[in-house]
């Protein structure tokens, strides 16, 4: 941020993109409103906002993924009318992925020259690209074999091959999606070097996030979206965190819920030193230990990514264990070793998963059918050999009043429900029927007002009645005001953990971005 | 959530199919002009043929009860998200099951006989089915492929067996032996005479019956059992399934299976009621048949049943004009049945968004019409 | 010698046998490294075959009966790519009901046009494709083993076996050495990194169905205007699936699927001559298992216990855009 070259100071010289009153809707959801946003040349540009704050779908709509419904672009000045990629590219424009568009089991050179092969022959153009790609590298610090399989690369070195792809193609401008979402934090410092020495070279980076703490070591201005729109413009060097966080989340009326203080009893859950990899055998959960007791809510916090899916999945029977133990009321019931998600559900752990199409429901399946799954095998459920379709219909009806499902028809197909009402069909499912533990994530997400509130009561409900309850949230607002403790995971560990009367949005923040727990709350104490 | 809305049942599953079916029948339609005959007078041939005169209707639903099983069959692996392409060698593989128990069993009573043959045909031909089952739900190998190359190595085996095995001494033609005329399914045409009604001599036989009593089981079981469940959600969503703690393996290995079994069933009409002796090729490609049917049928047996009707109507009609036109050959019924899966299976979203646009023109120009 | 000759015979059969083989094995290589499953191979053939034997009829000419096959199996393919690109259906039903299609369509045209029982005419010497012989075969005739390897194994064969193994060459230099099969086998690996590279994903999928289509027509003439004399019902016989399991075989790789093709048209060779041949120490060989081992190699090695053999990526996924 020594280098405050650039537009602000000349003032003649136009911003790399501008963006014009643009708007886009999928169906209902109304992603960008109105959207106005300027980027100066040769600088680091943040963009933050939290899940679904329409980061994402706006940088697609300039990089010609999607066309907007309205406003328009202007690059270098000069208006552009952005139909595809490859439009985008012919401007200058170059964008590394959320999830990368490699080809796996290609070279990196021919990942690089993909699309811009300079001739109906490989070899014509390969050795020219061969030159150009040393240049880029020694130029960018980009190193990487070009010869080297781009599936057997580190997700970091993955990353690289997409910067030198928009680089080779002649980007001016460069935008990245959450590049670090995947990366460790070594590689992400690695990647805020290589993107200032871009800048350095007069590039354009566009950085889309939702960690704070890149956005004030990496970037030079910030915008902040919120909900579909662009709420604020920043110098980073004149913004905090604290700030930005405000802005990110909105002055949203905080639904403190009316709850008295928790009994705890028993311990419920006892997890021990658990490691969970994904198949790939990335390390997801590092030696998580922790305990929930009956008759209180633990509620995890972190920024999404950081491996409390993985856990949740674990726990819920779906992921196998790679090491560590889980202890039911005391019984071994480790996930993997011999216990699957069925077992679980018979000793009494209900499980609201994160995602509820890919997940929690078949959305093809009437409202009767999503209300036994995990359960079609109960006695309840059976006439003989059949499933009592009657039986279940009434049961579904009694789940659906229960929890304010509405319209209140257990023959409609579970596709037609609005989000709310999907949410409170999948919470009255696994609730009503008493477990022992809930293991609930993201129990709000894309959920409406009104529901938020119903839900969040019925989740303290099952706490007074003496259950213990495991909630993961990316949501600070959920946490604060549901959990009794709150644990705090980053980068697949658990970090910490604060009480609930010790909790503040600042506290948990800096330990959301890794800092120590005993600095945080000195940080604190300083302010 | 979405712009549209959602199409009422009787356009999805009524409507729209019908359109596909349509269109099916238009090309074949232009097929006949391209030939040079009047498509008129072939619907008129072929429907004479189907149901003309008294012993049409026998053929019709003999052709009729092949269709069911391996209709039937297709519908259930696909279910649990499966494409079985070899039901011709699972039924193929049943029909041994059919002879080995009627020729080496023949000892038995009939009644007895009769639940031996359909276990024999249904553990035969659900065997069959447990390869490539459990390549795909254990090694990830594609049951497409496998079921096409168990096809195959089906015929293979059975001509082995045929020529090798199962012929008897002295006889040239590879074929079994002639199953015990005791042990023979019962013609309807015989069943009837018996209750003192008169019915034209036909192949129908009491397979038919099984094949309606077929229906109604897979209909329970798909739909009205837990088993069936667990067998619809892994076809719809695998990941949801193994959150349920619906191990989606082990469906697809049980939905296979009773899908090999079904196919099998087959061959206790051809075998055990029609040809009493197993015969090569006597699959005769009604295992491919079972695709349109089930892709016409919405893969529900109800609807199974009708197409199945109108491929037995197809197939007996074909023959009809054969003799009545010479230009025609039953290959039309082939043709009609390659046009059926291509529009009503591979092509079957081509109206859809269209039909939905307007429908959905339609819906809200009558909501605003109501509120105003 | 005479073991010698036989061998020579044997393997001089197994070019013959191979050469459809590598053909269609080629073109399903071409649409499936694309991401289009193409099951529709032995339907393609069909109707390839039954074109070639008729124009080459009527024309008198082979050349024509070739345009007329490569002519009947594009459309065929573009039927296909419409179906599975287009409107995004099911590539296996698509493949199935172009199968059946074919076969009922042959023959129905057949019998319509030449009332011969679904058979096309015979083909006289000038509507065939004739044997060719190489420089100087006769000359090395008589030049112990390699003359006789020259003369009656590699020289004597019609163009299309010399076309079908200069094609596997061909393949992979355009699969491997071009822009186009550099593109073409990216997007049957990961569609997305070809549109975000500015390349059309749909216009990509539709040429390389369409280059399945000029090859499975020229393996269809193959059978009907130079192996065989006309077309006949269902003269196919299961070449198309197994053209289709030599290139899964193969691993999806021309020079491993020329093999696999080799192998198999061999095994097909060798049945026909196995008929009761007692084999030293194995007794009688049945035929039927000769003929039942492509289908079984292939399973086994889908089962995984020969090397893995692994698809495209999006083989069979047709390509919408997230969300």
């Amino acid at each position: 941020m020594h280098q405050m070259h650039g537009a602000g100071e000349t003032g003649a010289v136009q911003p790399a993109i501008e963006l014009r009153g643009i708007d886009k809707r999928f169906g209902a959801v109304h992603a960008n409103k109105s959207i106005d946003l300027k980027v100066e040349k040769g600088t680091i540009h943040g963009i933050v906002g939290e899940n679904g704050a329409g980061k994402s779908t706006l940088m697609s709509i300039l990089y010609g993924f999607y066309q907007a419904d309205g406003g328009t672009i202007h690059v270098d000045g000069r208006l552009c009318d952005i139909k595809g990629s490859e439009d985008a590219i012919a401007v200058g424009i170059g964008m590394v992925h959320q999830h990368f568009m490699l080809v796996e089991p290609f070279t990196v050179l021919e990942n690089v020259i993909l699309g811009v092969e300079g001739g109906a022959i490989l070899r014509e153009g390969v050795d020219k690209a061969r030159g150009e790609l040393k240049r880029l590298e020694r130029e960018y610090a980009l190193d990487v074999n070009p010869d080297a399989i781009v599936g057997d690369l580190s997700v970091g070195l993955q990353q690289r091959v997409e910067i030198l792809k928009a680089l080779y193609r002649g980007a001016e401008i460069l935008i990245l999606d959450e590049p670090t979402g995947v990366l460790t934090p070594q590689e992400a410092d690695h990647l805020f070097r290589i993107l200032e020495t871009l800048k350095q070279q007069g590039k354009t980076v566009v950085l889309i996030t939702h960690k704070l703490r890149e956005i004030m070591a990496a970037t030079d201005n910030v915008s902040v979206m919120r909900q579909g729109e662009m709420v604020a413009h920043r110098k980073t060097a004149e913004t905090s965190p604290e700030e930005l966080s405000e802005l990110m989340v909105g002055r949203k009326v905080l639904l403190r819920l009316e709850k008295g203080e928790a009994a705890p009893a028993a311990t419920v859950l006892e997890v021990d030193n658990l490691c969970v990899e994904t198949s790939q055998g990335v390390r997801k959960v590092k030696n998580a230990s922790f305990s929930v007791r009956a008759g209180e809510i633990v509620g995890i916090a972190g920024v999404s990514g950081n491996g409390q899916s993985e856990l949740l999945e674990a726990l819920g029977g779906i992921r196998a264990v790679t090491e560590g133990q889980v202890l039911l009321n005391g019984q071994d019931v480790t996930p993997g070793r011999g216990v699957d998600a069925a077992e679980l559900r018979k000793r009494g752990v209900a499980h609201v998963p994160e995602d509820r199409h890919r997940m929690a429901m078949v959305t093809s399946f009437s409202a009767k059918e999503a209300a036994i799954l995990g359960y079609e095998d109960d006695a309840s459920y059976q006439k003989g050999l059949f499933l009592n379709w009657h039986a279940i219909s009434d049961a579904t009806k009694h789940l659906m009043s229960e929890f304010d499902v509405r319209p209140n028809d257990p023959d409609l197909k579970a596709a037609n429900f609005s989000g709310g009402n999907q949410q409170k069909l999948v919470l009255a499912r696994e609730i009503m029927r008493d477990p022992e533990l809930l293991l609930v994530g993201q129990p709000t997400r894309g959920v409406d007002i009104g529901a938020i509130e119903f839900i969040h009561k019925r989740i303290v409900a099952m706490r007074d009645a003496g259950k213990a309850v495991l909630l993961v949230s990316v949501e600070l607002d959920e946490i604060m005001s549901l959990a009794d403790r709150i644990l705090v995971m980053c980068d697949g560990a658990i970090i910490g953990e604060v009480s609930a009367a010790d909790a503040n949005e600042r506290v948990l923040g800096l330990m959301m971005a890794g800092v120590d727990p005993h600095e945080a709350k000195a940080a604190e104490g300083q302010s | 959530m979405s712009d549209s809305v959602q199409l009422p049942r009787w356009i999805d599953v009524g409507a729209l199919p019908l359109l596909n079916l349509l269109l099916a029948l238009v090309v074949s339609g232009l097929v006949v002009l391209a030939i040079g005959e009047r498509p008129t007078q072939v619907v008129e041939i072929l429907l004479y043929g189907a149901f003309g005169y008294e012993e049409a209707w026998g053929y019709t639903l003999y052709y009729t009860t092949n269709f069911i099983f391996t209709g039937l069959a297709f519908a259930v692996a696909f279910h649990c998200g499966l494409f079985n392409i070899g039901a011709e060698g699972q039924a193929y593989v049943g029909g041994l099951g059919v002879i080995l128990a009627a020729l080496y069993l023949d000892f038995l009573p009939f009644p007895i006989m009769l639940i031996v043959a359909i276990l024999a045909s249904a553990i035969f031909g659900a065997a069959w089915a447990y390869i490539p089952a459990y390549l795909q739900a254990r090694r990830g190998s594609h049951v497409v492929i496998t079921t096409i190359m168990f096809n195959f190595i089906a015929s293979s085996l059975m001509v082995y067996l045929l020529v090798n095995v199962l012929r008897p001494q002295g006889s040239m033609t590879p074929e079994s032996e002639q199953i015990a005329e005791h042990l023979r399914l019962p013609f309807i045409h015989d069943i009837a005479a018996g209750l003192g009604l008169e019915m034209a001599s036909s192949p129908l036989n009491l397979s038919f019956v099984y094949a309606l009593v077929c229906s109604v089981l897979v209909w329970l079981f798909i739909w009205h059992t837990r088993w069936g469940y667990a067998i619809r959600t892994v076809g719809a969503n695998a990941v949801a399934a193994t959150y349920a703690g619906i191990e989606p393996g082990r469906y697809i290995i049980m939905a296979m299976m009773i899908s090999g079994a079904l196919s099998a069933f087959m061959a206790l009409n051809e075998v055990m009621g029609v040809q009493h002796r197993l015969l090569i090729d006597f699959t005769a490609g009604y295992g491919f048949v079972g695709i349109a049917v089930a892709l016409m049928g919405r893969n529900h047996p109800f609807g199974i049943f009708l197409a199945a009707l109108l491929f037995g109507m197809l197939y007996q009609g074909g023959a009809e004009l054969s003799f009545e036109i010479p230009t025609i050959s039953n290959d039309m019924v082939v043709v009609i049945q390659g046009l059926v899966i291509l529009f009503t299976g591979a092509m079957e979203h081509m109206f859809r968004p269209r039909v939905t646009r307007i429908y959905t023109a339609w819906h809200l120009r009558r909501r605003a019409q109501e509120a105003a | 010698m005479d073991n010698f000759e036989l061998v020579i015979l044997l393997l001089d059969a197994t070019l013959r046998t191979s050469t459809p083989l590598i053909l269609a094995a080629l073109a399903g290589m071409f649409s499936e490294r694309s991401g289009t499953i193409n099951l529709a191979l032995e339907g393609m053939m069909l109707g390839g075959a039954f074109s070639a034997a008729a124009v080459a009829y009527y024309v008198g000419n082979p050349w024509a009966g070739l345009l007329a096959a490569i002519a009947t199996t594009i459309c065929l393919s573009l039927l296909h790519g419409f179906a599975c690109i287009t409107h995004k259906g099911n590539q296996v039903v698509s493949g199935m009901a172009i199968n059946i299609l074919m076969s009922g369509l042959t023959a129905l045209v057949g019998i319509a046009l030449f009332a011969q029982g679904g058979k096309t005419p015979s083909l006289d010497h000038e509507s065939r494709f004739q044997p060719i012989t190489l420089p100087g075969a006769d000359a090395v005739a008589d030049v112990p083993v390699l003359g006789s390897i020259y003369s009656e194994l590699l020289s004597g064969h019609n163009i299309l076996v010399y076309v079908a193994f200069l094609a596997v060459p061909a393949a992979w230099w355009v699969m491997y050495r071009t822009r186009f099969g550099l593109r073409l086998r990216a997007v049957g690996e990961n569609p997305g990194a070809v549109d975000t590279a500015g390349i059309g994903v749909v216009a990509m999928r539709y040429r390389a169905v369409i280059c399945s289509g000029v090859l499975v027509g020229m393996s269809g003439a193959y059978l009907s205007t130079a192996q065989g004399a006309s077309f006949l019902q269902d003269m196919t016989a299961g070449k198309g699936y197994i053209a289709l399991a030599a290139m899964v075989f193969g691993k999806w790789r021309p020079f491993p699927a020329l093999f696999a093709c080799l192998l198999f048209g061999f095994l097909d060779a060798a049945a026909t001559r196995m008929q009761g041949v007692i084999l030293p120490g194995i007794g009688e060989v049945p035929v039927q298992l000769v003929q039942a081992l492509p289908y079984v190699l292939t399973v086994i090695l889908l089962a995984g216990f020969i090397g893995r053999a692994i698809p495209p990526k999006s083989l069979g996924r047709p390509y919408v855009k997230e969300r």
